[in-house]
């Protein structure tokens, strides 16, 4: 237990780091901004305590929100994440429940489980955030471009960094 | 009472994403009103440290360039001394008094944090209420026109760049002075646009566009960009100009603070004439 705790804080750091230090500085055009910190609350543990996912995944936004200087953006777009996580997790699980002790990941539950649960919880959480970085319909149609476009990018950054994840628990 | 707790207590899942996400709002919305909260954005220290580390690694791959513009630069500088200083330091010149007033005072400062991709773009800079910066400083590198200050703290200060959509910059035409708002539309980092330019302007593309005398905050004449190309707007009889910014903002390394000495009497007497003129 201790050891799931100090992972994930391990991953919660590094996670952040790798968002502001590298991809916040990687250009790829206007749409598209990949937003991989995400992951964190995607896997955590099923057994995490539901006010705990909502505290964690605000101080993640707040933290991530520093350095963006978008005061309360990302924290609020995680919070309901975090918030429709259970009711995801709820919708996608298999006839006999989870399995105790495992987490939401490609290893546990395979690609087509993951994709769709991961799928969701991206695009509302860039979909929160995009239309609460512009706060107006104005540019409604060239927002959802840029939602879909940063969901499939960060999405396929996710995928990818689940697969160098499961490599590393193989060997040990 | 008692139910009510009761109701609390099982749904506290949703109480608690409900108080979280209004403390978010309340966020976000005190920051629209006052620009920006007070401690949530990259001028505080923590982050600011992590990022002046970051930006400090990050320049010794630009140091070639940097030099090269630098040296270029204090050519520049050299080889027209006098016109360099009349443009830059635009001294002023009262009647009755025959030594010359400083109006505008430069401090350069060190580009830490900066984006280009997003709808409101920031830039963070290594100088602050310590080195006498303060709000609503004009804020321009060697090639144009970056943006003006907005949040101050001891030793930084955050740069609302000209890539906001928030950003209005007085601007005109260098042949011909007529002026009009120049903002960022959010296309592209390269391009702005130039709104109410009169319909019997000439325009032509690589007309120079510079910054108007009708700003207190930047100095006039300060290059802007060259027009690319202008269309009419529909029902009105104006063109707008699609302007080519000279400044390259995912460059930025170095740019120069300006203070307006004269700023503060300036727009007290504004306000004051306004007010009189009111009722």
């Amino acid at each position: 237990m201790s050891n799931t705790i100090i992972r994930n804080i391990i991953r919660f750091f590094v996670l952040v780091f790798v968002q502001v230090l590298i991809i916040k500085n990687i250009e790829l055009g206007r749409f598209i901004n990949p937003f991989l910190y995400i992951l964190f609350i995607i896997i955590l543990p099923f057994e995490t305590p539901k006010w705990l996912l909502l505290f964690i995944a605000f101080i993640l936004g707040i933290t991530i929100d520093m350095f963006y200087d978008t005061a309360g953006m990302h924290a609020a777009a995680c919070v309901l994440m975090a918030y429709a996580r259970p009711a995801i997790l709820k919708l996608f699980s298999p006839r006999d429940g989870y399995e105790f002790g495992t987490q939401p990941t490609i290893q546990y539950l395979g690609i087509p489980w993951f994709l769709s649960y991961a799928g969701i919880l991206i695009v509302l959480h860039h979909f929160i955030l995009f239309y609460l970085e512009i706060f107006r319909l104005q540019e409604f149609f060239s927002t959802f471009l840029r939602v879909i476009v940063s969901s499939i990018f960060t999405l396929l950054l996710v995928v990818i960094s689940q697969y160098l994840f499961q490599r590393k628990k193989e060997q040990e | 009472m008692r139910n009510l707790a009761v109701f609390i207590a099982k749904n506290y899942f949703f109480f608690l994403f409900l108080f979280l996400e209004t403390f978010c709002i309340y966020l976000i919305v005190q920051n629209n009103r006052f620009q920006r909260a007070s401690f949530i954005n990259s001028s505080n220290q923590v982050s600011a440290t992590v990022l002046s580390t970051s930006a400090n690694i990050q320049q010794y791959f630009y140091l070639k360039s940097e030099n090269e513009r630098l040296a270029k630069e204090n050519a520049d500088l050299h080889s027209h001394d006098q016109l360099a200083f009349s443009i830059l330091i635009n001294d002023t010149y009262t009647s009755g008094d025959t030594t010359y007033r400083k109006k505008y005072v430069y401090t350069s400062a060190k580009v830490v944090n900066n984006s280009t991709n997003l709808r409101n773009n920031f830039i963070t800079l290594d100088k602050g209420s310590k080195q006498g910066i303060k709000k609503n400083m004009a804020v321009i590198s060697s090639s144009g026109v970056v943006g003006h200050t907005q949040n101050v703290s001891e030793n930084f200060c955050t740069v609302m760049s000209l890539l906001n959509s928030k950003t209005t910059i007085s601007a005109k035409l260098k042949k011909d002075g007529s002026f009009g708002p120049l903002n960022w539309d959010g296309e592209n980092f390269a391009y702005a646009s130039l709104n109410d330019i009169p319909t019997h302007v000439k325009l032509l593309k690589g007309d120079s566009v510079v910054t108007s005398q009708n700003s207190t905050m930047f100095p006039e004449n300060i290059m802007i960009g060259t027009v690319d190309s202008y269309y009419m707007e529909s029902s009105k009889p104006f063109y707008t100009v699609k302007v080519l910014l000279s400044t390259d903002f995912k460059k930025l390394t170095h740019v120069y603070i300006i203070e307006n000495k004269l700023r503060e009497e300036q727009e007290a007497l504004e306000i004051k004439t306004e007010a009189e003129n009111k009722d």
